[in-house]
C-alpha cells in the first residue's frame, strides 16, 4: 500500500508541473496589462515613468515570459507564492488569513451533509417505495437542483430581511469586540447558520440520494438474503451486514470532497461576504492579481490530486477485496 | 381494425392538413394531440403576436430574425410531419405487429414514469418559448425608458415579474435570458459530449500506448480545477456568449470520455466487433458505426444531468459577474442584479432563479427518467 501510494505521489510532480505550466501560460498571455491593476493608469500618467519602470522590475514584469516562468517555478518549488499586487503583501500571508474562514463553512458542511445525508439516505433505502421514501427522494432531487446562490439569496430574503433571524452577511457583528468570550463565540455561530445550511442542504441531498441507490444495490445482494434466510433482525442486516459495504462508495465521495473543502464555496462565499479563498479567488480574478490568482489555482490543482488520492486510498482500506498492488493497465 | 371500418382516405389527408386531426382520426390519440397542441400553441403565437412577428420577420437583428423564421419553419415542419405519418400508417395500413426495437421498449417504459414525461414536456415549451423569446416578450429588454416612474414596479398584468432598477420589463427579460442560458446549456453540452465520446472511443479501441497518453491528458484535465479554470478563463479574456459556451464545453468531457472508454473496453471484446474487424471493416467505421452507438445510453443519460449542470455553472458565472454581462440578460446575472435588489424588491432575483431551478430540475428527472428506461440490465426483463 505504502509503495502504491509513493507512486501515486511522484506521477502527481509531472501532473502538477504541467497544471502549473498551462495555469501560468494562460494567465500570462492573457490580453490586459497587470500594471493596470497596481496603479489605476490615471494616476499612472502622471507619475515618473522610472519609477514604474521599477516597480515593474521590483516584480519582474519587465523580463520575457519565459523568464518569468523559469523563476515563478523555482519560487513555487521553495515555496514563495510571491506578493499579491493588490494586498501588497506576500500571497502566502493573505491566503493563510483566509482559509480558516472556509474551513470553518465547509468542515460545518461536510458534518451536515455526512449527518442528514446519510441518515436520510438509509431511511428512504429502508422504507422504499413507500410514500416516505418518495417523499425523501423527490425532496432531495428538488433540493439538489437549487443553485446554492440563489437558495442563500431566497434564505436571506426570509429569514434576514423580513424575519431578522439572522444577519445578512459578514463573519461576526459590528459590536464584536464588545461582546463577552461567550457572546463571541455565540455571534460566530450565529453568522455562521445560514451558510452552512445552505452549503450543506444541497450536498446532503446528494448524498441522500447516491446513499439510497447503493444501499438498496447491496440489500439486494447474495449475502444480505443469507442472513436474512438465518433469521436475523432486520436491523442487524441493514445496519451491520449491508450498510458497511454501501458505505464505501460514500468514502470515496468524501475523498474527492477534499478540494471543496477550500474552494466549493466560491458563490456562497460571494453572496454572504465571506472572506475565505472563494472570495479571494474570484477578487483575484477580477483584479488581474497574478500572483494570488496563480496561487489559488495551484492550491486548488494540488487538492484535487490529493483528493483523488485520498478517495483510493480510503477504498482501498475499507474493502479488503480492493487491490493496488496488481495495477490495471490503465 | 378492418379497413373498411376506417374514415375514407380522403377525409384522412384533408384532416392532417390541420396537424395532428389525421392522428386523432386514425386513432393515435396521443400523436394527434400533441402535433395539435404544438401546432395551435404556434400559430396561437403567431396570431396574438402578428405585430411583434412582423417586426422580428424584417428585424436587421440576428436574434428576431431567427425567431420568426423558426417559427415559421416549425409550424410548416409540424404540417409536413404530421402528413407524411398519417401516409405511412395507412400504408402499412394499421399494421404494427412487426415487434418491438430496444428503443420502443425504451420508449414505453420512460412513458411510464410520469414525472420524467412532465419534465420532458417542461423542457420542451421551455426550448421552444426561448426560441420565441423576442417575439413573445411584451417589451424590449435592454431599452431604458424613464427609470423614475417604472423603477422596480411590483409585478401585475404588466409587468407580470416586475420591473427592475432601470424600469426593464423584466418578464421580457426572463425570456430573452432563457434563450441566452438555454442555448448555452445545450450547445456547452454538445461540445462536452462529443469531444468526450470519440475521445474515450478512440483510447479505448486502440488501447496501448495511445490509450496511456489520451488518459494521462484526461487526468491533468480532470485535476485541473474547472471552476477556477472557468473562472481564470473568462475573468481574463473578455467573455461573451461563445466563448463561455467553449469555455464550459471544453472543461467538461472528461467524464463522459472515461465511461465510454470504459464502455468500449468491454464492447470491443464482444463478437460482433470480432466480426466488424474480420471483415475488415475500417477503424473508423467500426468506431463509428458499431461501437459509439452502442455506448449510446448512458452518453444520453448523462448529458441530460449535464445540461442542467451546464445552465447552473452560467448562472454562476454570471452571478459572479464573469459570465453574461449586462445589459446582455441571462438568469445568472439577473439573480446577481437582484441582490443588489433584495431589500427593496425580492421579485428581481426571485424569478429568474424559478426558473434556474424549474429547469434544473427537469433535466435531473429527465436524465432519471432515461437512466431507468435504458438500463440494459433491465431493459429486457420487463417487455420481452
Amino acid at each position: 500500500m505504502s509503495l502504491y501510494i509513493l507512486k501515486r505521489l511522484l506521477l502527481a510532480i509531472p501532473l502538477l508541473l504541467g497544471i502549473a505550466t498551462i495555469t501560468f501560460f494562460i494567465v500570462h498571455l492573457a490580453p490586459g496589462d497587470p500594471m493596470d491593476m497596481y496603479l489605476e493608469p490615471r494616476f499612472r500618467r502622471q507619475m515618473d515613468p522610472e519609477v514604474i519602470e521599477l516597480i515593474r522590475e521590483k516584480y519582474g514584469l519587465d523580463q520575457p515570459v519565459h523568464v518569468q516562468y523559469v523563476k515563478w517555478l523555482g519560487n513555487l518549488a521553495t515555496g514563495d507564492l510571491g506578493e499579491s499586487f493588490r494586498y501588497r503583501r506576500p500571497v502566502a500571508d493573505v491566503i493563510a488569513e483566509r482559509i480558516p474562514y472556509t474551513l470553518q463553512l465547509s468542515i460545518l458542511a461536510l458534518l451536515f451533509d455526512a449527518l442528514f445525508g446519510i441518515a436520510l439516505g438509509i431511511f428512504s433505502a429502508v422504507k422504499q417505495y413507500t410514500r416516505w421514501d418518495k417523499i425523501v427522494t423527490l425532496g432531495s432531487l428538488i433540493i439538489y437542483s437549487i443553485p446554492g446562490f440563489w437558495l442563500a439569496l431566497m434564505l436571506v430574503l426570509v429569514f434576514s430581511v423580513n424575519l431578522g433571524w439572522f444577519p445578512t452577511s459578514q463573519t461576526r457583528s459590528l459590536d464584536y469586540e464588545l461582546l463577552s468570550w461567550s457572546g463571541k463565540v455565540l455571534d460566530r455561530i450565529w453568522h455562521l447558520v445560514l451558510p452552512v445550511f445552505v452549503l450543506g442542504v444541497a450536498s446532503a441531498a446528494g448524498t441522500a440520494r447516491y446513499m439510497r441507490n447503493r444501499l438498496l444495490e447491496v440489500l439486494s445482494e447474495d449475502y444480505v438474503l443469507a442472513a436474512r434466510a438465518r433469521g436475523l433482525k432486520e436491523r442487524t442486516v441493514v445496519f451491520k451486514h449491508a450498510l458497511r459495504n454501501a458505505l464505501i462508495p460514500i468514502l470515496t465521495i468524501y475523498g474527492l470532497a477534499l478540494p471543496f473543502l477550500l474552494g466549493g464555496a466560491v458563490l456562497i462565499e460571494k453572496v454572504f461576504a465571506w472572506p475565505g479563498m472563494g472570495l479571494l479567488a474570484v477578487e483575484a480574478v477580477s483584479g488581474r492579481d497574478y500572483p494570488v490568482i496563480l496561487a489559488t489555482s495551484m492550491i486548488a490543482a494540488v487538492l484535487v490530486v490529493l483528493g483523488n488520492l485520498l478517495a483510493d486510498v480510503t477504498y482501498a482500506i475499507a474493502d479488503p477485496r480492493v487491490s493496488y498492488e496488481k495495477q490495471r493497465p490503465a | 381494425m378492418k379497413s373498411n371500418d376506417r374514415p375514407s382516405k380522403r377525409l384522412l389527408l384533408a384532416g392532417s392538413l390541420i396537424p395532428g386531426v389525421g392522428h386523432l382520426l386514425l386513432g393515435k390519440r396521443r400523436q394527434g394531440v400533441h402535433l395539435l397542441a404544438l401546432a395551435l400553441g404556434l400559430a396561437l403565437v403567431l396570431v396574438l403576436r402578428w405585430d411583434a412577428f412582423g417586426e422580428a420577420f424584417s428585424s436587421p437583428r440576428l436574434a428576431p430574425w431567427l425567431s420568426a423564421r423558426f417559427l415559421l419553419t416549425a409550424l410548416a415542419a409540424t404540417a409536413v410531419f404530421s402528413l407524411y405519418d398519417v401516409r405511412r400508417s395507412l400504408a402499412l395500413d394499421g399494421d404494427d405487429s412487426t415487434g418491438r426495437s430496444p428503443f420502443q421498449i425504451a420508449k414505453r417504459r420512460f412513458a411510464a414514469n410520469q414525472l420524467a414525461v412532465i419534465a420532458l414536456y417542461v423542457i420542451v415549451i421551455m426550448y421552444l418559448i426561448a426560441a420565441l423569446a423576442p417575439i413573445l416578450a411584451p417589451f424590449d429588454p435592454t431599452a431604458i425608458e424613464n427609470p423614475t416612474e417604472t423603477q422596480y414596479l411590483a409585478p401585475s398584468w404588466q409587468h407580470l415579474f416586475g420591473t427592475d432598477e432601470f424600469g426593464r420589463d423584466l418578464f421580457s427579460r426572463a425570456l430573452y435570458g432563457a434563450s441566452v442560458s438555454l442555448s448555452i446549456g445545450l450547445l456547452a453540452v454538445l461540445i462536452a459530449v462529443t469531444i468526450g465520446t470519440v475521445y474515450g472511443a478512440v483510447a479505448g479501441y486502440f488501447g496501448g500506448l495511445i490509450d496511456n497518453v489520451l488518459m494521462r491528458i484526461v487526468d491533468v484535465v480532470i485535476a485541473f480545477p474547472t471552476f477556477f479554470l472557468m473562472l481564470m478563463l473568462v475573468g481574463i479574456f473578455e467573455a461573451n456568449i461563445v466563448f463561455l459556451i467553449l469555455i464550459l464545453g471544453l472543461t467538461s468531457w472528461t467524464g463522459t470520455a472515461r465511461f465510454i472508454r470504459g464502455e468500449v473496453l468491454s464492447l470491443k471484446e464482444r463478437e460482433f466487433i470480432e466480426g466488424a474487424r474480420s471483415i475488415g471493416l475500417p477503424h473508423r467505421l467500426i468506431i463509428f458505426r458499431h461501437i459509439i452507438p452502442n455506448a449510446m445510453a448512458p452518453v444520453l443519460v448523462s448529458a441530460a444531468l449535464m445540461v442542467g449542470g451546464m445552465v447552473a455553472a452560467e448562472a454562476g458565472l454570471s452571478f459572479l459577474g464573469i459570465g453574461i454581462r449586462p445589459p446582455t440578460p441571462s438568469w445568472g446575472n439577473m439573480i446577481s442584479q437582484g441582490q443588489d435588489a433584495l431589500l427593496v424588491a425580492w421579485w428581481v432575483a426571485f424569478f429568474p432563479g424559478t426558473l434556474l431551478v424549474i429547469t434544473i430540475l427537469s433535466f435531473n428527472l429527465l436524465s432519471d427518467g432515461l437512466r431507468d428506461a435504458l438500463d440494459p440490465k433491465t431493459l429486457m426483463r420487463k417487455y420481452v
